[in-house]
């Protein structure tokens, strides 16, 4: 009888604990969808019979798509935004997943003069803040034409030239791939280029894909370099340059709904990419920071 | 490891191994044939001479390339490295029409010098080789053997060379992007580069110490108390963002991971919303959302919960707090998709055991989770405190690093960090040299921080400890 009793008063113990879980779970998830459902209402607000400011009330009186429409007119420029930025990403996830991994590939398997001071040194290089080069990097880029107008490859070239430095997360896991693979390969005849590209590559699908993925999103986020290399050269912009402008320029009451129309439409392609490729991401999240 | 020790003996072995070297070179040019002294002063001669022809053409090529460069251009920049230069671009309104007349150029002359000096470097080392070179293939020779033929050179790139392959283009793109850059703004940060010396039409010239001076000096004009300021909110910001977000995090994926709990996937994908939406716009628009005029405010004070709006970004001690709360709603997704899949790692039997000794949940916590959590993510609450310290976006994006007062020199903000104060300095105010100083700051500061956490991490000290 006590035994009943003391198990049934566990189970409601657990019952009043996993309720009070859920209901902490779902406040979470309110305040972290709030903003995103904000963002996604507001860019549905009417501009002709409303107000295309920031106003003080959330759901919006009457559903229009005046918002995206003003996006997809092209003199608006922002396709050719959209645009500027998904060349940009694309490129810059392909070279940067090729240059990460040849250094990965080399600091992991090969053993060579001078590779731990390579490795300190590209350490201490990564502690100094990027911006700081930036007047440098600008005028280095002004030289071959690569500002304004050439911002574009600008970009790309700043985004993938010191690209090699990412090798953390990417070396760590080969690392984890036993080296007696390769070994037998290599007793076998095969040189090392050919060790690299048909057996390491097939075996490190979840990290190409991870660097692959970060390296696509970055150049969406951008606002730093991109702006100071399309300086004032509206074609060059990137999204994220472009709303930025939108939302801090002084009429950006005007702007506000579209803005957020922008947004969605940039959020929703790359969140969906980003939660399909999640375990991925996950993965190399977890092992970059265990190893350090 | 083993590596490691090598290179922290140093500077001794250093000198002897540069010693060698000199003796080397010294006994290959007595004991060498004809080809190989010819070599010592036209590079690759003794290869072409020998029938490796590959080889030989490199060290010619790039000799000539670098006799090319100094002669044509470099030279002309170096000369001038001492003053920057000394005759400023002007315009010359005494004829009828007025003529420009282009002088000197510091920001040239700098750069290009730097990119000479290590050009010079360089080809000093591609020398050493081709001695090395030379001396190799006489003693190849003198054992009777073969020299490797071009289709052997080419083939051991993609071999034994094969790192040289691969490191080639990443290197010299850190080279050129990176070091030649980083390099560059140390120089700068002895000039007085600002917005009153623009070259060509002002030139800059170096100034010594005078820009760190400045930094510490607690005078009107000086920088020191907007620096101490800005120092400390970076580190107060730095501690609570990786801290706060560590914990808070950690325990939303305990709560999520614990038994019983339904849908553990649906809730985590809620939260991995903040990672995958492009921070620009969700900082943005939660930005807006707290603004004096944005839906917060106006929903308080239409429930007439408050009487005026509250000033979030106005005020520095409202903002300061705000930035760190919204910056837990960014971060605790990181740590809850890390903390998943760690957590699941510690053995439950260690649980059981606790449970059976009669440990309450926090003592579960405090004794097995906690411990095991620290010795795992050690580096990684290193990187992100270090990451922290220089979080451009989560600033930049929500304030602009206001709320902005008189009190601060250098327009600074009082949610500035020094990276956003640096950059500020670089854009709005073109004040270089400053900017290169507080680079140089931010440097000093995460490598302090970097080297002395990193001995005291437990996973470092002790590998196996929970193996």
């Amino acid at each position: 009888m006590a035994n009943t009793n003391k198990t049934s008063s566990k189970k409601l113990n657990q019952l009043i604990s996993n309720t009070i879980t859920y209901i902490f779970l779902v406040i979470i998830s309110i305040i972290w969808l709030f903003p995103f459902v904000g963002l996604v209402l507001q860019s549905f607000r009417s501009y002709e019979t409303e107000y295309g400011g920031m106003v003080n009330y959330f759901l919006p009186k009457q559903f229009s798509l005046d918002a995206y429409k003003y996006l997809f007119v092209a003199e608006n420029k922002f396709l050719r935004w959209y645009g500027n930025t998904l060349i940009i990403a694309v490129v810059v996830a392909i070279i940067n997943t090729v240059m990460v991994l040849c250094v990965s590939y080399a600091l992991s398997r090969m053993r060579f003069r001078g590779r731990t001071a390579l490795m300190k040194f590209w350490l201490i290089l990564g502690m100094f803040p990027g911006f700081l080069t930036m007047i440098c990097l600008y005028f280095l880029l002004k030289q071959f034409g690569l500002t304004q107008a050439g911002a574009i490859p600008g970009l790309i070239l700043i985004s993938t030239a010191s690209s090699g430095m990412g090798y953390y997360v990417c070396k760590g896991y080969l690392d984890t791939i036993p080296r007696s693979l390769d070994e037998s390969a290599r007793i076998d005849g095969a040189s090392n280029a050919r060790i690299f590209v048909t057996m390491l590559l097939p075996l490190s699908k979840p990290i190409v894909i991870y660097t692959a993925l970060v390296a696509f999103l970055a150049p969406w986020c951008d606002y730093v370099f991109a702006s100071y290399v399309a300086f004032g050269y509206s074609d060059s912009y990137n999204v994220a340059v472009a709303l930025q402008r939108w939302v801090w320029t002084n009429d950006y009451q005007g702007y506000f709904t579209r803005f957020c129309a922008g947004g969605v439409l940039v959020g929703i392609p790359v969140t969906i990419l980003f939660l399909c490729l999640q375990k991925y991401y996950v993965e190399g999240v977890t092992g970059g920071a265990v190893k350090g | 490891m083993g590596k490691d020790k090598k290179s922290t003996s140093g500077i001794g072995s250093a000198f002897k191994g540069f010693g060698a070297d000199i003796r080397e070179i010294g006994t290959t040019f007595a004991e060498g044939d004809w080809k190989t002294k010819v070599s010592f002063v036209i590079m690759g001669f003794g290869s072409l001479m020998r029938g490796q022809i590959l080889r030989g053409l490199v060290f010619l090529v790039s000799e000539i390339l670098f006799i090319y460069y100094m002669a044509s251009f470099g030279i002309g920049y170096l000369k001038d490295i001492t003053t920057l230069g000394t005759v400023a671009t002007y315009t010359d309104k005494s004829g009828i029409v007025p003529i420009t007349v282009y002088g000197d150029n510091s920001f040239f002359i700098l750069l290009y010098s730097i990119l000479s000096i290590f050009f010079i470097v360089a080809l000093i080392f591609l020398w050493r080789i081709n001695i090395r070179q030379n001396y190799m293939a006489e003693k190849l020779l003198k054992e009777g053997k073969q020299l490797p033929t071009i289709k052997q050179d080419l083939s051991s790139l993609l071999n034994e060379n094969f790192d040289k392959t691969l490191l080639a283009l990443p290197c010299a793109g850190v080279f050129l992007f990176v070091v030649l850059p980083i390099i560059f703004m140390i120089c700068i940060a002895f000039t007085n580069y600002d917005a009153d010396h623009q070259s060509p039409a002002n030139l800059f010239t170096w100034v010594g110490l005078e820009n760190f001076k400045n930094l510490f000096s607690m005078g009107s004009s000086g920088f020191g108390s907007t620096f101490v300021t800005v120092l400390i909110w970076t580190l107060i910001w730095a501690f609570f963002a990786t801290f706060l977000n560590y914990f808070l995090g950690m325990a939303v994926a305990i709560l999520i991971n614990k038994k019983g709990i339904k849908f553990k996937k649906m809730w985590r994908t809620i939260l991995v919303m903040t990672i995958a939406v492009p921070q620009f716009v969700s900082l943005l628009y939660v930005s807006k959302m707290f603004a004096a005029d944005g839906l917060v405010n106006t929903y308080l004070l239409k429930w007439g919960i408050i009487q005026q709006a509250i000033p979030f970004w106005t005020q520095a001690a409202y903002t300061r707090v705000m930035i760190i709360l919204i910056n837990v709603w960014i971060g605790i997704p990181y740590m809850v998709l890390m903390a998943t899949g760690l957590l699941m790692n510690i053995p439950e039997d260690l649980y059981e055991s606790a449970r059976i000794d009669g440990a309450n949940a926090f003592q579960m916590f405090r004794k097995i989770t906690l411990p095991y959590m620290l010795f795992v993510t050690g580096p990684y609450l290193l990187t992100s405190f270090t990451g922290n310290l220089n979080n451009f976006n989560v600033i930049f994006l929500l304030t602009r690093g206001g709320p902005q007062s008189m009190k601060l020199t250098g327009g600074a903000g009082y949610s500035d960090l020094l990276i956003t104060w640096l950059y500020k300095m670089t854009v709005d105010d073109t004040n270089y040299r400053m900017a290169a100083v507080i680079g140089i700051f931010i440097f000093a500061v995460t490598a302090v921080i970097s080297l002395s956490v990193y001995r005291l991490l437990p996973s470092v000290k002790d590998e196996e400890g929970f193996q």
